[in-house]
């Protein structure tokens, strides 16, 4: 289990991840999921001490990464799968690891079929392995150690749909057998495939968090109005859940009728009232990677 | 979502009881390692024995009979050896960021003063081996050429100042290596600083007077003459390896124990 506790990181001016808490949780897989630049990688980074963090504390398994001897025959991970020095074989690159961990030999080849980089492949060096490839690599240095958590940051990037296909069967069997898998991408239908659980990230903040169920099915009510604080205002006056959506409008779990009441009773003009229809997850991911809109968006659903 | 129950802890705490820190004797072998499975790191290490060896059989030709003798021949393979043994040294520290495997040494290692330090007692394996090599090399040289006269007057503060200069380079490497954390950035810096200063010092009188105490290159110079060395000889080394050696390597230290590591 990996848990992240109101973990904050500045860059003098820039917060790149802003208060950030979530859980991910043993015996599922966790999709980490945000744009480019949202804060995944960096808060990756802080989970295993790579990056120090302004605030807060992140946990793997009730430990701090560095109190774990050995840390990764407990936590695999794969932070940059290009990461890896050009002129080192495929092979050396795992031996190198299996010699820091103290493990054996054999556990290096296991691998190396396990993720399909044995025979000719496995001598070559690595600044001639495609992206693919390298991804493969570092799957099998993060499962080298044997380990019982998964933090992959991209793990399908560069992947073909074959691969992503393997991976998603990989990662479903070491969750199955209660491990912990945390996965990061930028792209909703890889984690859609892939994850049980979903954590959105947008501007270093949380925006959303949930199984893919709960996420996918926000049934409910969409309402732009003329004057969104008005509207904020009538929700509020008729005890109405509502969160901005980004574009001067807001998503509520209440009833359209009721919102259009609220409305009406306090006179503000809506330019749009309909129902959610269950697009709320990708409608949300798109708010978030559209540049000009990522300003909108607030990480608490405003209690109005 | 929320935490494991406190009835099951099993569920989401790591059992860590039973497994042990990485010994640093096995973080030390992987970095030797490291200095051996690339080309570049393995043609460093033969152009070391290589040149070694060219130098001597050149200075086999080249020297006068009566100068042929052990010392000698110690002393002009200090030069060559000089300048790649540091650059031995910057490589290993910096190719964890050049070629970014930092992010997976330090996540196997988490605490990087253990793997700085590992770094340095390979690094400084291979300094010794290189002084074991020189030595090798010289007395064969000297048992087939040597002038009449070739193994007299040689003490263990010889082969003592020969190790101290050449255990001083690799640290200074892995130093600039430390500060720099770039390949390019630290061996140019290495090699440009000493002519820039000695080009600054042939302009400005002040600061030959004073070379000796602060630039390395000078207060070591001693070291290669054959000569016992004067108090005031000695103290000039330290300083020069205190702003050098010391100052980069706790400076360097430091920023690499806090940065980031992408």
């Amino acid at each position: 289990m990996i848990s992240l506790e109101n973990v904050t990181k500045r860059y003098g001016q820039f917060t790149a991840v802003d208060d950030v808490s979530f859980v991910a949780q043993a015996g599922k897989v966790t999709g980490f999921l945000g744009p480019n630049g949202a804060g995944k990688s960096t808060s990756m980074r802080i989970m295993v001490g790579l990056t120090p963090q302004d605030a807060g504390r992140t946990l793997i398994g009730g430990h701090r990464f560095a109190d774990i001897p050995n840390p990764s025959r407990h936590v695999g991970v794969l932070l940059d799968a290009s990461a890896q020095h050009a002129g080192r074989t495929g092979r050396e690159v795992l031996r190198l690891s299996a010699e820091t961990m103290g493990i054996g030999r054999e556990r290096v080849e296991e691998m190396l079929t396990l993720v399909g980089l044995s025979g000719p492949e496995a001598k070559r060096r690595v600044r001639n392995y495609s992206l693919g490839m390298r991804q493969r690599l570092g799957i099998a240095n993060a499962l080298l150690g044997d380990p019982s958590v998964l933090i992959l940051d991209e793990p399908v990037n560069g992947l073909d749909p074959a691969g992503i296909h393997w991976m998603r069967g990989l990662l479903r069997s070491f969750a199955g057998r209660g491990g912990t898998v945390l996965l990061s991408s930028h792209l909703l239908h890889e984690v859609e495939m892939i994850a049980d659980e979903m954590v959105l990230i947008g501007r270093g903040k949380i925006v959303a968090q949930g199984t893919k169920a709960e996420l996918l099915h926000t049934a409910g009510t969409y309402v732009k109005p003329e004057d969104p604080a008005a509207l904020q205002q009538a929700l509020l006056a008729a005890n109405i859940t509502a969160t901005p959506s980004g574009d001067g409008g807001f998503r509520s779990e209440s009833e359209p009728i009721d919102v259009g009441r609220a409305a009406a009773a306090a006179g503000v003009v809506l330019a749009e009232l309909k129902r959610a229809e269950g697009a709320g997850l990708e409608e949300m991911f798109l708010q978030l990677t559209s540049d000009d809109a990522r300003d909108a968006i607030t990480p608490e659903g405003v209690q109005v | 979502m929320t935490t494991a129950p406190a009835t099951s802890p099993s569920l989401g705490t790591l059992d860590i009881s039973g497994t042990s820190k990485v010994p640093l004797t096995r973080l030390i072998k992987v970095e030797i390692r490291k200095m051996l499975d690339t080309r570049a790191g393995l043609w460093l290490i033969i152009a070391i024995v290589a040149i070694t060896a060219l130098i001597t059989v050149i200075f086999f030709f080249a020297a006068p009979d009566g100068e042929r003798t052990f010392l000698n021949y110690i002393g002009i393979m200090a030069t060559p050896q000089g300048f790649l043994l540091p650059v031995m040294g910057i490589l290993l520290i910096t190719q964890e960021w050049t070629q970014r495997t930092g992010m997976v040494t330090f996540t196997l290692e988490p605490h990087r003063g253990k793997v700085i330090a590992a770094k340095v007692v390979a690094a400084l394996a291979f300094g010794l081996l290189a002084v074991v090599l020189a030595c090798v090399i010289a007395s064969l040289a000297t048992a087939v050429s040597g002038a009449p006269g070739a193994w007299k007057n040689i003490g263990v503060d010889d082969f003592a100042k020969f190790t101290l200069l050449q255990v001083t380079g690799v640290l200074q490497g892995l130093a600039f290596g430390l500060i720099f954390l770039n390949s390019a950035a630290a061996i140019v810096t290495y090699f440009v600083l000493p002519i820039a200063f000695s080009i600054v010092a042939s302009l400005w009188g002040a600061l030959a007077d004073i070379a000796p105490w602060v630039d390395l290159g000078t207060s070591q110079q001693p070291l290669f003459s054959g000569q016992n060395l004067t108090g005031e000889e000695w103290w000039q080394i330290v300083t020069g390896t205190l702003i050098w050696v010391v100052l980069p390597f706790v400076a360097g230290l430091v920023r690499v124990l806090r940065a980031e590591v992408k």
